[in-house]
């Protein structure tokens, strides 16, 4: 069968699932639409948090990531895991035996103060926001790609489809169609790994692939790797890092204290029914997430030496040993088209020349050969995995799989970003602070609007993404990290943490984070705003902007506890409350009351 | 982080057990990733694993291996907690 009605029909049966669900669960309470009833087996959870956890970004740009930085997008591979460690033992089980709706009313309940609720809820908003463009994109940049449609149709029909299920079901819809949505993209993911793992070398399970060795050679995988790359003059695979250790050091800790952090995960444990079922989760959770993530490496590995070979297909230096330009794959035509894969015949010899340009040694050999420079312009590192089952040759029906494997990434986590906006609103703003006294029928409408309110929103920005958009990563996890997880970490760990305390530490770990990423990136992402101008990128230790998150939980803590020793204990509920969270008996279905 | 009390009640003592059995769970979880798969990774790579320098396997699989047991070993203990201390549900 064609491509294109192979892709439309694998993408139509599993959107056509999606809605069936929707209008299966729907929500008729308020317990329905925020926390799914609080009946979710922990295992079903723990499938619906993977999805829910891995976005556009996990799926599609990760092996990408891998597959460029080799051992330094290792940061990438523990933080986003490792954070579920922190989850499971320093936050799920307590907040699920707090037992109410949101992250931001923990907060506000155990600071007694509408002031904390408050900036929680801007807290996490903006981070959630900023996740949930990257999400709309990708379904875009899916749609347009693979079924032919305009970037903004796909747009909308991936709106439509979260409409439905997200207005109509709240949480309830989400959790069911997340757990499908899982199951479409692990297979997705995995099924062509498994392939190109076979071909490459002999082993069907990628992960030991990867440590295994090549088809027809005595050479192992990696080795293999790193002397095609080293060959070309690109660093070797298997140590080339990401900054110095101290960047690499603080880079994954502000992943894993984020991953912790994020709202839209959080809430997912609010859905089981006890205390211990919400440690099991977490645990299933990442199980479910290690599936993938074990084999993003192999998939990265591999796709490089796929790379890499398709296009030096002889001995370097040779005059024949580089591909002739017009017998160049399908593929390759298919992404030069939409632009993320570029071509430039510098020594004008009809031959492509892929190699490390920017290493003066190597380039100065290379000249001796007559090469003018690289010329693959441009590989983005957002196409390996789409490319992949194309560079290995696979069927159809895999390229199809792998289309509806990437939508279903992107529209999972935007609905469990969406439901996250929309109940810090209709929950905490509205009942929380503004209205109290809201009936549950109407709290439950305003729910709906509110997630109406925010697709809409979500729509809007990514049909015209703020100049920015691409630098927001950096906010989402560095606000996270730096006033969400602190916040809540105290309010259990600590009985002495008060209202100014918390407040003067989430306001401190925030300023100082938003202060380094403006000074490298400008104030709100303005170009040439960047104030300090003159002090040299990454001027704290190395530290990247994006991996700054961590020093700012650090500030946070710091802060928290200072002003906590100089004003007074919080009062006797308060500490009541904490030694109550800490013990799992009593634990009822989350209520808003 | 503690309370002070001379006969310390069942939450207490059950709280603690808590913060010890978190402590060798959170040393554990720091040792695979910070330890192994970036401070000392150039050593542990001069040791084989298969095809896999080791430093590089914990970096990129070892790890999150061990991430997924530690939540369950953390959870089942959690349980055996519970029910000695008498908190738990049902």
């Amino acid at each position: 069968m064609e491509l294109a009605t192979l892709t439309y029909l694998v993408v139509g049966i599993t959107f056509a699932l999606y809605i069936g669900i929707a209008i299966w669960a729907r929500a008729g309470s308020t317990t329905d639409f925020y926390v799914a009833g609080g009946g979710v087996h922990p295992v079903a959870n723990g499938m619906a948090t993977g999805a829910d956890w891995m976005s556009a970004a996990s799926f599609i740009s990760m092996a990408g990531l891998i597959a460029f930085n080799g051992y330094g997008a290792s940061v990438f591979l523990m933080g986003w895991t490792g954070g579920y460690v922190l989850l499971a033992m320093l936050l799920a089980p307590y907040l699920r035996k707090f037992g109410k709706f949101t992250v931001p009313e923990f907060i506000g309940d155990r600071y007694y103060s509408k002031a904390a609720r408050i900036v929680a809820v801007l807290c996490l908003i903006i981070a959630s926001i900023t996740y949930v463009i990257g999400q709309m994109k990708g379904i875009g940049v899916a749609f347009s790609r693979f079924l032919a449609v305009e970037y903004a149709t796909g747009l909308y029909i991936g709106m439509g489809i979260v409409f439905v299920y997200a207005v109509l079901g709240g949480m309830k819809g989400i959790t069911y169609t997340q757990i499908v949505q899982y199951v479409v993209m692990i297979f997705a993911y995995t099924v062509p790994a498994i392939f190109i793992s076979m071909e490459l070398t002999g082993n069907p399970l990628p992960q030991l692939g990867l440590g295994g060795d090549m088809v027809g050679g005595d050479m192992t995988m990696l080795a293999k790797l790193n002397q095609v790359v080293h060959d070309l003059g690109f660093h070797e695979y298997t140590t080339q890092t990401m900054g110095d250790k101290i960047n690499m050091f603080v880079y994954t800790l502000s992943l894993m204290i984020g991953t912790a952090g994020l709202p839209h995960v959080i809430v997912r444990f609010f859905t089981v029914p006890k205390v211990r079922d919400a440690r099991m989760s977490a645990g299933w959770a990442l199980v479910f997430i290690a599936i993938l993530y074990t084999t993003a490496p192999a998939v990265g590995a591999m796709a490089r030496l796929n790379l890499m070979n398709t296009i030096q297909v002889g001995e370097i230096g040779s005059p024949t040993g580089n591909l002739v330009y017009d017998e160049r794959p399908q593929w390759f035509k298919n992404w030069e088209t939409t632009g993320l894969l570029q071509f430039e015949d510098k020594n004008g010899d009809g031959r492509i020349q892929y190699y490390n340009d920017a290493n003066a040694d190597f380039a100065a050999k290379a000249a001796e050969w007559g090469w003018q420079g690289n010329e693959m312009v441009k590989v983005d590192r957002d196409i390996m995995v789409l490319a992949n089952p194309e560079i290995a040759k696979l069927p159809n029906w895999v390229i199809a799989l792998v289309v509806a494997g990437g939508l279903a990434a992107a529209l999972s986590t935007a609905a469990g970003l969406l439901l996250a906006i929309s109940s810090a609103i209709s929950h905490d703003l509205l009942k929380g602070v503004f209205t109290p006294n809201i009936s549950e029928q109407s709290e439950l409408m305003a729910g709906r609007i509110a997630m109406a309110g925010a697709i809409a929103i979500a729509g809007y920005l990514g049909l015209n993404p703020p100049g920015f958009a691409a630098g927001t990563v950096a906010i989402a996890f560095g606000l996270a990290a730096a006033s969400i997880f602190p916040a809540l970490m105290m309010g259990i760990f600590s009985k002495k943490i008060n209202n100014v305390a918390a407040i003067a530490g989430m306001l401190s770990g925030i300023g100082v984070t938003m202060l380094y990423v403006f000074q490298h990136k400008g104030i709100f992402f303005i170009p040439g705003t960047s104030f300090l101008g003159d002090m040299g990128a990454n001027w704290f230790f190395g530290i990247s902007p994006n991996a700054f998150g961590a020093i700012g939980a650090v500030v946070n803590f710091v802060v928290a506890f200072a002003v906590a020793k100089v004003t007074a204990p919080p009062p006797e509920h308060i500490q009541h409350l904490v030694e109550d969270i800490r013990v799992p008996k009593g634990a009822g279905v989350a209520t808003g009351h | 982080m503690t309370d002070e009390s001379n006969a310390p009640s069942a939450a207490v003592q059950y709280w603690q057990a808590n913060l010890r059995l978190l402590v060798v769970c959170l040393v554990t979880w720091f040792i695979v990733s910070y330890g192994f798969g970036i401070i000392l990774v150039e050593p542990l790579n001069a040791i084989m694993l298969g095809g896999y320098p080791l430093g590089f396997w914990f970096a990129q699989q070892g790890s999150i291996y061990v991430f997924v047991a530690l939540i369950f070993f953390y959870a089942w203990q959690m349980n055996r907690l519970d029910r000695k201390f008498g908190f738990q549900e049902d």
